[in-house]
């Protein structure tokens, strides 16, 4: 009977477990939205932030953390990719491949704030750039590529080894039946992990608080010369994302209006990433249909 | 193809100058230097990092003992400078631990209830819920903290409300979502003969919970508590925005306090690159660098003893 | 992969073959030995495989039968810690050699898989795939090719209408002879078969089993199978294998009717196995 009443308190606690963990994101989401979604309007998403008055908008924080997303994915796909498909398909069991297998999991779990300090001293002082776009997204590189290189090389294992096979026994080379079949096999599971990977990078403030700074030039949207100092488009500029104007607002902003302001991106901030979870699972699952679907 | 009845055999299939030219070792040396790119940053990071780290200490000839052990942090006193960082090494342990402390139960509880209680149903709401707590980025977390928990600290608790136990709750909520999947993988790895045997016995389930299936799994839960506490002692924005930042030692819960990552990220940006308290900093990120390798070493025994088992 | 080979050809094998060059003979093996890591899968075998022939090769499970198979277009470089000693001689080369190109040598040695395999790609892109790899760029010769392919593969008929769809809107049997088809696409002179109707339906078995004797006027081909029937309806000569050795090795006929080890009736009588 003891065991009984110990096992259906036990129960009930897991459950309260449980009820507590779904309470917290559910408190969090009402509160990053009830409150946020009332600053939100066309004027807050387009106007330009203010230093120190009040009313200003998330326009160039917006589109720099779009772009420095951008960015950093073209240098971390192809990157992680390739590093996927090596540790897929060509590397041998051995040391050299333990040690890389270390490597990636060293920076996979690195602090985001050590690698933005690593971005410091090496893209921005060694290279003598100064606070760039380019800097931040390299840092961002170093933190997104073991994800990618993991979800490449995860996804080129679950291709099934008959495909693989059918090619090499036509005289196809290793490296030609990966472009042509393997990697479209895979593609799937590899934009979905890619997306998801975006959606962490667009909200990491600390490797970039470093690298990318704190401010933004004025910008002329009018101006697609990326070469030019007021393009929104040159790398070569420093630029606030929105993560971390949430963070200098609270911290260091003379804005009278630091709550609007940050509920108002906090919530911009999660539906850009909540979309981003979710495009990744509908593409994820449309392109998987597309693939193998009996046309 | 066409041609090859015209070829003699060792034309057609012997290795040439020309057959490597076929696109194969050239997409092999491709994809080749990705992967050392990874081993080069990694190197890249550890020796930057490394030799700028202690610099404080060969350079600027601060005590390397004193840096660590004495409870003084004045860097700004122009005529007795104290290099202490005894307090900010303390407070990230203490935040770490704390917030493991809280995190853990509710984690692998929640692992429990999922693999356990509700396979089918909990599973299916628990699952996405613990995935969009991973989305939400550490700045959301810390200004979430700064604007409802600090207050309600400061008017429920007493104190100013920034406060290590701000740190702490901003932190176990931020760890809960990576001990909750890792901890849940682990239970649902275990063999199913394990539950059948114990239950067959008689046992209840929180008996086969707590004397079968914890035990069994306690390696990789113990991974998972780990993974989550080298996240917390990492975490830089969001404790930095609630904990408070004052250098001095924390006598209690609710005293303001400060972490290693806090004070850099404060810091680094006020302070001139190069100058002795600057570099002090990145003394202070290269031990985070080392605590980041403790933690996988940590990881890697763990994982070692599994495969004992 | 690589290592593996390194250690097999330096000691053991050198790419010219000693033994004699014979044109009625497509291949020659000499004292074949297979191992995957420490484990000996195929203990030293020797046999002479006929040219323009069907050989079947029968046995139990683990036989070593599919090894011997992978061994003949190297597929056995695929997986990690196999290595070969001894010779396989085709066109007076031991195809086991390291300098061996083994790109070029699947091209001329084909293989058919026990479960179909198509690409996920069209009907047509199933055939032209390696086609294209091979240099093969001209529409019109890329549509010849496909069309004698699939119509000596026996599937024109059904397919011609649509090419452009998906592979996988075929049927099983329709699937493993687009396997055959863009195999004899390549232009081989040898076509492994490993189990290739093991996964089909007995309609389509009987269609695949046609397709292979009406084969062997172009290709010298060699198949593994379970099925007794197969092997003595569609074989010239067979081979039986048991615990990675060769048994006997005679005309199907001779095999079938009057096997000359007692291990081999035993086996073909559905003794064991």
């Amino acid at each position: 009977m003891k065991s009984k009443t110990a096992d259906r308190i036990a129960t009930a606690v897991f459950v309260v477990i449980a009820i507590m963990i779904t309470a917290i994101l559910a408190g969090l989401f009402f509160y990053i939205f009830i409150k946020g979604f009332k600053y939100i309007s066309f004027d807050f998403l387009t106007s330009p932030s203010s230093n120190v008055r009040a009313g200003g908008g998330i326009r160039d924080q917006l589109f720099n953390s779009f772009y420095v997303l951008f960015i950093t994915m073209l240098i971390t796909v192809p990157i992680g990719a390739g590093g996927g498909i090596y540790m897929a398909e060509y590397a041998k069991p051995g040391k050299v491949t333990d040690f890389i297998r270390t490597c990636i999991e060293v920076l996979s779990s690195l602090p985001s704030i050590v690698i933005g300090m690593f971005g410091l001293l090496v893209f921005v002082n060694t290279t003598g750039w100064g606070y760039t776009i380019l800097g931040g997204a390299l840092a961002l590189t170093v933190f997104n590529l073991p994800t990618m290189v993991r979800t490449t090389e995860d996804a080129l294992r679950a291709v099934p080894r008959d495909l693989k096979e059918a090619s090499l026994a036509l005289g196809v080379t290793h490296w030609h039946t990966i472009k042509t079949v393997m990697l479209p096999a895979a593609f799937p599971s590899i934009l979905t992990g890619a997306i998801l990977a975006a959606g962490r990078v667009f909200g990491e403030a600390a490797a970039l608080l470093f690298t990318a700074g704190l401010s933004t030039p004025r910008l002329d949207y009018s101006n697609w010369n990326p070469f030019s100092e007021q393009s929104p488009l040159n790398i070569f500029r420093p630029a606030e994302t929105l993560a971390v104007h949430i963070w200098s607002v609270n911290t260091q902003g003379l804005i009278p209006d630091v709550e609007a302001v940050s509920s108002g991106s906090a919530a911009v901030l999660v539906i850009s990433i909540l979309i981003f979870n979710l495009a990744a699972r509908l593409l994820g699952s449309f392109i998987h249909k597309r693939v193998t679907a009996t046309k | 193809m066409m041609e090859k009845l015209l070829l003699p055999a060792k034309d057609r299939l012997l290795k040439s100058k020309s057959s490597r030219l076929d696109g194969e070792f050239r997409g092999k040396l491709i994809v080749l230097l990705c992967a050392a790119i990874m081993i080069s940053a990694t190197i890249a990071i550890t020796i930057f990092l490394g030799t700028k780290g202690l610099q404080s200490f060969t350079k600027n000839g601060i005590s390397f003992i004193e840096f660590l052990t004495s409870t003084k942090w004045n860097p700004t006193d122009k005529a007795n400078p104290a290099y202490g960082v005894l307090p900010f090494i303390f407070g990230s342990f203490a935040v770490t631990f704390l917030s493991a402390l809280i995190a853990a139960p509710l984690g692998i509880g929640g692992a429990i209830f999922m693999t356990e209680i509700a396979p089918s149903w909990g599973r299916k709401i628990l699952q996405p819920v613990v995935e969009l707590l991973v989305g939400i980025p550490s700045v959301v977390y810390g200004f979430i903290g700064l604007t409802v928990l600090v207050p309600f600290i400061r008017e429920h608790a007493g104190g100013l409300g920034f406060s290590l136990l701000s740190g702490t709750i901003v932190l176990a909520i931020m760890i809960l979502p990576t001990i909750t999947t890792i901890a849940t993988d682990a239970m649902s790895s275990l063999p199913n003969h394990l539950r059948e045997g114990s239950y067959a016995l008689g046992a209840t389930r929180w008996q086969t919970i707590r004397k079968v299936l914890v035990p069994a799994a306690l390696p990789s839960l113990l991974t998972a508590i780990i993974l989550g506490m080298a996240r917390a002692f990492g975490e830089a924005l969001a404790v930095q925005m609630v904990i408070g930042n004052v250098r001095d030692m924390p006598s209690s819960i609710l005293d303001a306090s400060a972490t290693l990552t806090t004070i850099i990220t404060l810091n680094m940006g006020h302070t001139t690159y190069g100058s002795v308290e600057n570099n002090t900093l990145w003394s202070m990120g290269l031990i985070l660098l080392i605590m980041s390798f403790a933690f996988i070493l940590l990881i890697r025994y763990l994982s070692s003893r599994r495969k004992l088992r | 992969m690589v290592t593996a080979i390194k250690e097999r050809t330096t000691v053991e094998v050198t790419v010219q073959s000693k033994s004699e060059f014979q044109p009625e003979n497509i291949l020659t093996v000499n004292n074949l030995e297979v191992f995957y890591g420490e484990k000996r899968a195929v203990n030293g075998i020797s046999m002479i495989v006929e040219k323009n022939a069907v050989t079947a090769l029968i046995g139990p499970s683990g036989c070593g039968k599919s090894t011997f198979l992978r061994s003949i277009n190297r597929m056995n470089d695929l997986i990690p810690g196999a290595s070969a000693k001894g010779e396989i001689v085709y066109e007076g080369l031991n195809i086991l050699s390291d300098d061996i190109n083994v790109v070029a040598l699947r091209k001329e040695i084909g293989m058919v898989f026990q479960k179909p395999n198509p690409f996920p790609k069209s009907i047509y892109e199933n055939i032209t795939h390696a086609l294209k790899f091979a240099g093969i760029k001209k529409k019109s010769l890329l549509d010849e090719i496909v069309e004698e392919s699939l119509k000596k593969a026996a599937l024109w008929d059904e397919v011609k209408d649509r090419l452009d769809k998906s592979a996988y809107s075929l049927s099983g049997g329709q699937q493993q002879r687009l396997c055959i088809a863009r195999t004899i696409a390549m232009k081989p002179t040898v076509i492994l078969l490993d189990e290739p109707s093991s996964a089909l339906d007995p309609i389509s078995n009987a269609k695949i089993e046609d397709l292979i004797v009406k084969l062997k006027k172009d290709y010298s081909i060699m198949i593994v199978t379970h099925n007794m029937q197969q092997a003595s309806r569609v074989s010239d000569k067979t081979a039986f294998f048991l615990s990675g050795d060769l048994i006997e090795y005679d005309h199907t006929e001779k095999i079938f009717t009057n096997p000359s080890v007692k291990k081999t009736e035993e086996y073909i009588s559905g003794r064991f196995g």
